[in-house]
């Protein structure tokens, strides 16, 4: 997995609330067996008219928002289905940071297995980050994981939580399976234990 | 010992390692999986020459883009959805899972297939690539939706990273009125605590109107917890379960029928267990709802009208404010005014064997408003049979549904069965998101039996006034 640490970026403001997997990226682009490739149709309705031609007021199609590396939204980021395709969008979008109030549950834990950094801070804050992204390219937010601050271009920093392992994970780029399979040992006395307590399992 | 929710039993007997740091390795015990949110994973497995750690305990079973039309264990048209198809068959015969393709009789949506089958059983940590997961909560497992990351982990491992969630016990008292189902139920505890209002628990249902549903009542309560943000949902095991898991084909016979009986009758939360939220709903209060906007948690009484956005506060006024823009609807509009094109009867949420007799016992003698089209989709190759023997099969033909065969289908639009721009349904699903139904397709979230009521008169309605 890619490797998090700090990223300086620019960041596109979404004030929108419960944005859904189904927004982030539709049904008809869950098809594919691949990871990548999902980055053109990320927010592919709000993004592209009924031609395939893109609209102009959506964030992502303004000039000055077309590389953005963060993004800002409203409570309740992510909702919905557990279509990791979602994360797999945004990261191919080029996006490693999403900034929100709240995020659902399945969708925050998708993020870290693909190397983006969800982060979720008091409304009062997303709102002064919006702002600040609201300034457009020359208004950079950085994000310091490791020091567990978001700071503005005006130089205002927040701290934000995050799980330590979560983060060490991030940080070090660590693929959970091979760290899973290291407590094999584990699993196997969990299991031969169950086999006798629960035969039926 | 300090007093226990049924949700601390269950985590505490799937622990395989917790770290000092608190993470946790939980044991899984039943993985399902489908073929969109899996070929990554096996593909990942193959990739790092990894086997599948217990492809006993893993169910596959394609669903979410079939199509639900004759013909389709001959030739998928839409090409990628044949290829995901495809992926899932090598995969599951490769890796030596157990496997229900379209072919078999017992193929349908992987939460109706799971149960039906006596997979899940209670007391078990039950996952899924799919966020309705949930739905197996109702017979006290564990159960949630994982990304696909997490699906390959849990074949390499048959386990979970994971922290513990807070617990939340949503009570439902008294009794339900004529003409409220399980769907009023959930998705009036939805519109009570908001779509993120579950965020960070798992929601135990109890109260005399949980008690008082069937399995698949209960069902149809824990399938929509997600849509409340909860991680599950979960409904302590009875009677109830016991009688409906006893005799299903992997449910535990003789001795170690005994044995687990002993077991899962211990699965209750204790009287004095600590709750972090508490919310309760009153079952006499609750009436038939439906949704008007474009979230879950835009729910009201049949009788109620259209908001408007300045009748909310905060990010919901905007909120409000596109989703009446993308439903057509005017603020003051009497609910039961709007007129629909579009009935669709099925999905995990309610497909099952219950959901087909309420919709049928609605229509019976009956027919759909002309002009109206209407699909009823059972969720499994079992379902659809044994309506058929029960003859609800001819009155949804005879009232002018179509009548499909087993899948996802319109619940998510994936495969043929879609709403074009504009097009207004009635659904029995749980999902009224944007586009989920089709592009600029319109999506009003009830229960089967306002479903048929719809049909019936040709716009969202009262049941009650058909009953
Ligand atoms: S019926 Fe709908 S919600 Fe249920 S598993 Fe299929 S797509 Fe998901």
């Amino acid at each position: 997995m890619e490797k998090f640490t700090t990223i300086t970026g620019v960041a596109a403001p979404m004030p929108m609330i419960n944005v859904d997997t189904d927004m982030i990226i539709p049904k008809q682009f869950l098809k594919t067996i691949k990871r990548t490739g999902l980055g053109v149709n990320l927010f592919d309705e709000m993004r592209y008219d009924d031609d395939g031609n893109e609209i102009p007021d959506f964030v992502l199609n303004k000039p000055q928002y077309r590389n953005a590396e963060i993004l800002i939204a409203g409570e309740n980021f992510g909702c919905g289905s557990s279509r990791e395709h979602a994360p797999w969008a945004i990261k191919d979008f080029g996006i490693r940071c999403v900034i929100a109030p709240s995020f659902a549950d399945i969708f925050y834990n998708n993020c870290f297995k693909n190397g983006i950094l969800p982060i979720a801070l008091p409304q009062e804050q997303v709102d002064a980050l919006m702002n600040d992204a609201g300034k457009g390219e020359n208004a950079r937010i950085t994000v310091d994981l490791e020091a567990q601050t978001v700071t503005t271009s005006d130089g205002e920093s927040f701290p934000f939580e995050v799980d330590a392992f979560k983060k060490h994970c991030l940080l070090e780029g660590l693929d959970d399976i091979a760290l899973t399979l290291e407590k094999q040992a584990s699993i196997q006395s969990y299991e031969s234990r169950i086999a006798v307590e629960r035969p039926w399992v | 010992m300090s007093p226990k929710t049924l949700y601390d039993k269950i985590w505490d007997a799937h622990v395989a390692h917790e770290a000092d740091d608190g993470t946790t390795l939980l044991y899984i015990d039943r993985h399902l999986v489908h073929e969109v949110t899996s070929p990554q994973a096996f593909e990942g497995l193959r990739l790092a020459s990894r086997k599948v750690h217990a492809p006993d305990k893993t169910i596959a079973v394609p669903d979410h883009n079939v199509p639900t039309t004759e013909g389709r264990d001959v030739f998928i048209e839409n090409e990628e959805s044949r290829i995901q198809v495809e992926a899932l068959d090598t995969n599951a015969r490769e890796f030596g899972l157990h496997y229900y393709p379209v072919t078999d009789i017992r193929q349908g949506i992987v939460h109706i297939v799971g149960p039906e089958q006596g997979w899940t059983l209670p007391g078990m940590t039950v996952v899924c690539g799919d966020s309705h997961t949930a739905t197996h909560g109702a017979f006290g497992a564990l159960a949630h939706g994982i990304g696909t990351s997490e699906v390959e982990h849990v074949l390499a491992t048959q386990t979970l990273i994971q922290t513990k969630s807070k617990n939340m016990k949503v009570e439902i008292t008294g009794k339900l009125a004529p003409g409220v189902t399980a769907k009023d139920i959930t998705l009036a505890v939805i519109g009570k605590i908001g779509t993120a209002g579950g965020t960070g628990y798992v929601i135990e249902y109890c109260g005399e109107a949980i008690r008082d549903l069937s399995m698949e009542g209960r069902m149809t309560v824990c399938n929509m917890a997600i849509e409340g943000g909860a991680r599950a949902g979960l409904i302590a095991p009875d009677e109830t379960t016991f009688d409906y898991v006893k005799g299903r084909p992997h449910a535990p016979k003789g001795a170690q029928w005994e044995a687990a009986l002993t077991w899962w009758k211990t699965l209750k939360s204790d009287d004095d267990a600590h709750w972090d939220k508490v919310v309760t709903l009153k079952g006499e209060d609750i009436a038939p709802v439906v949704t008007w906007g474009t979230s879950p948690e835009d729910v009201l009484p049949i009788t109620a009208s259209v908001p408007a956005p300045e009748d909310f506060t905060g990010g919901k006024v905007d909120a409000a404010r596109r989703s009446l823009e993308y439903m057509g609807l005017k603020p003051g509009t009497p609910l039961s005014e709007v007129a629909i094109d579009t009935v669709f009867i099925g999905s995990c949420t309610n497909g099952r064997i219950e959901d087909l007799r309420a919709a049928a016992a609605i229509l019976k003698g009956r027919k759909i408003k002309e002009g109206i089209r209407a699909m009823v989709v059972p969720g499994s190759g079992l379902v659809r049979a044994q309506a058929e023997e029960e003859g609800l099969a001819d009155i949804f033909t005879e009232a002018g549904f179509e009548w499909r065969l087993a899948g996802c289908s319109m619940c998510l639009a994936m495969n043929p069965d879609q709403l074009a721009p504009g097009e207004r349904c009635a659904a029995t699903s749980n999902r009224n998101f944007e586009g989920r139904q089709g592009r600029g397709g319109r999506t009003h979230l009830l229960s089967p039996a306002m479903a048929a009521a719809a049909a019936v008169t040709g716009h969202l309605t009262d049941v009650r006034e058909l009953m």
